[in-house]
């Protein structure tokens, strides 16, 4: 995974709460079996609308996501997350996410930023007005910058630790195999297992 | 020290604490499917790793398959092309898998209960947001993304942080004709689509207990609409029959009842949150929105957004009422509906067919719409055909297709066209979920049987 340190970009003021999955990515364009080329399916509903904010010639470049509240409910699809980073984004920035889409994220190096609805307007304002604003995203620092104004935001110390050195979890996970193998030790053995049963 | 439910199974299962770090979970089962899984298994290719327990894990063809002559190969390309890569991948990391054509193929969430795989205590993990369900027999299960799903198969486990608990207490006795589905859009009607985000969810009450298993499955697996990631209800004796003679039931099997005797939450846990639901009071729902906590009892009429103080949800309502092509006002009852789904993993279990075919045994749809009725897998298929439903629902007009998600979202063939209305058991609404510009609303089985008969949005009282 590409290390995630700091990151300088325009805005891309997406002025509505609740964005889904679907919305994000329709499940039609789930049939690829790469982690590419999902960037065509992005917000596909709403892009043949030449008003959408990604059809507008000033936030085409964008690559820090301003969304509403909720972003990212429905379903588990990481492919939401390929979308956004198959575009160009690089962080996304919203008061609220959804659990799941927000774990993706974070596992695939696309930054989720939690700031507070107030703070997101004031941020939507800054770019409608000023669409080359520059943002910064500071993962280091926990900070988003724009302006003169400095947004601090929350994330724990493992997962900022993880994305700023571009590890791996699966690597990490397989560092502690011998706990592994001694839990399953002592795992129930009525617990089931998925061989086929021979009658 | 007590504890709740939740916080028992995580305990159960960690492999590794440090301070600071996601406590390491150990994953009991691993159910995947075609379309989250192909990214994962390239994964462990890349970097030469393999499937740590392929005895843990089972694959089934549900998304991406079509209801429509199963027997020939997948007209779409690139829909049989993501089938074909899910087969090949089993074969070659040595997982089990139901294809298409077998017994056993269905709707991972209709296939893993169904086999007995689905127990309490458990951790169970699927690369899809609904695996909530299987928290109806006590089990910790909740959805994964890709990446995840890469981690469980290469690992057997998954690093994650310990969410909070609410608990949802619903006392009283549900009316006839108001079902467990009606619960469930009730509770995420009051608490919100992001209600639950950050939390597990535990059903509790009177309500609940008297709910049959599958009934108990219909609610847990909505709990992702509310916004947590897991739901689960206490285990008891229901849940202990409904495994008994299941094909993965444990063979000690009084060993297990005594260990799943000791899962519920102690009667002096402290929960993060309570929300009290009464079931006495509760009608049948529907939602207008799209949003699955846009819903309302179906006697009311569409709401007026004008009256919605909050901005941002005012905003939302009068976008969906544009989308669904609704006006304020207009009594639900009066909605026209184009076509009826019954299926789903929320709605497509045995139980659910026979309650709609009770309904329509002897009658017609009406003739301004179609209605499909889709198994939630081909062992459901068979169950029904055994009992004559498949009959009363052709009797009645429906289509009688093959197991998978079907219409339950716009992948497969089955799908709405631009403004088609659907009243459908699924579980989401969302714009486009059905197919692109269709109109989704969420009902119960009894509410999509009676809708078929009328033409309108309609309870069994209404017939
Ligand atoms: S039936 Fe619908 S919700 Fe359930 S697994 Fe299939 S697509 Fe997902």
């Amino acid at each position: 995974m590409e290390k995630f340190i700091k990151h300088t970009g325009t805005g891309v003021p997406l002025r509505r709460s609740n964005v889904d999955t679907d919305q994000i990515i329709p499940a039609v364009y789930l049939k690829r079996v790469t982690r590419s080329g999902f960037e065509d399916g992005l917000f596909a509903a709403w892009r043949n609308d030449p008003d959408f904010v990604l059809n507008q010639e000033a936030f085409k470049k964008g690559t820090v996501l301003v969304a509403g509240a909720d972003f990212g409910t429905g379903s588990s699809r990481e492919h939401a997350v390929w979308a956004l980073q198959n575009y160009g984004f690089k962080a996304v920035i919203s008061s609220r996410f959804a659990d799941i889409f927000r774990g993706n994220s974070l596992k695939g190096g696309l930054l989720t930023i939690i700031v507070s609805q107030e703070e997101v307007e004031a941020l939507w304002s800054a770019i409608e007005s000023k669409p080359e604003t520059a943002i910064t995203v500071d993962l280091e620092t926990r900070t988003v910058s724009y302006d003169s104004t400095v947004l601090n935001f929350v994330i724990d110390d493992y997962t900022r630790w993880r994305l700023m050195e571009g590890l791996d979890d699966i690597g990490l996970t397989l560092k502690q195999t011998e706990s592994i193998d001694s839990f399953e030790k002592t795992r129930a053995d009525y617990k089931p297992k998925t061989l086929p049963i021979l009658k | 020290m007590s504890k709740t439910l939740a916080e028992k199974i995580w305990d159960e299962h960690i492999v590794r604490r440090a301070d600071g770090e996601p406590d390491l979970l150990y994953i009991d089962l691993h159910l995947i499917h075609e379309v989250t899984s192909p990214q994962a298994f390239d994964g462990l290719r890349l970097t030469n790793r393999a499937v740590r327990r392929p005895d843990l894990t089972i694959a089934t063809e549900d998304h991406n398959v079509p209801t429509l002559n199963i027997d020939k190969p997948i007209a779409d390309p690139v829909s049989k092309l993501q089938v074909d890569t899910l087969r090949a991948n089993c074969k070659e990391f040595g997982v089990r898998i139901h294809s298409l054509g077998d017994a056993e193929q269905g709707i991972v969430h209709v296939v893993g209960p169904q086999l007995g795989l689905t127990q309490p205590g458990m951790t169970i993990v699927c690369g899809d947001s609904h695996t909530s369900t299987h928290g109806a027999f006590g089990a910790l299960a909740f959805g994964i993304g890709t990446s995840e799903v890469e981690h469980v198969l290469a690992t057997q486990t998954l690093p994650l942080i310990r969410p909070k608990t609410m608990a949802i207490n619903v006392e009283g006795t549900l009316k006839p004709g108001v079902t467990s589905k009606d619960i469930i859009l009730a509770i995420i009607a009051k608490i919100g689509t992001g209600g639950g985000q950050g939390y597990v969810l535990e059903y509790r009450g009177s309500a609940i207990r008297a709910l049959s298993m599958e009934a108990r499955m219909t609610v847990c697996n909505m709990s992702i609409e509310a916004g947590a990631r897991a739901g689960l209800i206490a285990p008891d004796e229901k849940t202990f029959e409904y495994i008994k003679g299941k094909p993965h039931a444990p063979k000690d099997f009084d060993a297990a009842v005594a260990y799943w005797s000791t899962l519920f939450s102690d009667a002096d846990a402290k929960f993060d949150v309570e929300i009290n639901l009464d079931a006495n009071e509760l009608e049948p729902f529907v939602t207008w929105g799209t949003n699955p906590g846009q819903g309302l009892p179906l006697n009311a009429s569409v709401p007026n957004p004008a009256e919605i103080t909050d901005a941002e949800e005012r905003g939302a309502a009068e976008r969906a009422l544009t989308y669904m092509g609704l006006t304020a006002g207009t009594p639900l009852k009066k909605i026209a509906i184009d076509t009826v789904f019954l299926g789903s993993c929320t709605n497509g279990r045995i139980e659910d067919l026979r309650s709609a075919a009770e309904i329509l045994k002897g009658k017609k749809i009406s003739s301004s719409l179609r209605m499909l009725v889709v198994p939630g897998s081909a062992r459901v298929r068979l169950q029904a055909e055994s009992e004559g439903l498949d009959k009363v629902f052709l009797d009645a007009g429906a289509e009688w297709r093959s197991a998978g998600c079907s219409m339950c979202l716009g992948m497969n063939p089955d799908q709405l066209a631009v403004g088609e209305r659907s009243a459908s058991t699924s579980n989401r609404n969302f714009e486009g979920r059905q197919g692109k510009g269709g109109r989704t609303h969420l009902v119960s089985p009894l509410v999509a049987a009676a809708t078929a008969l009328r033409g309108t949005l309609s309870s069994p009282a209404d017939l």
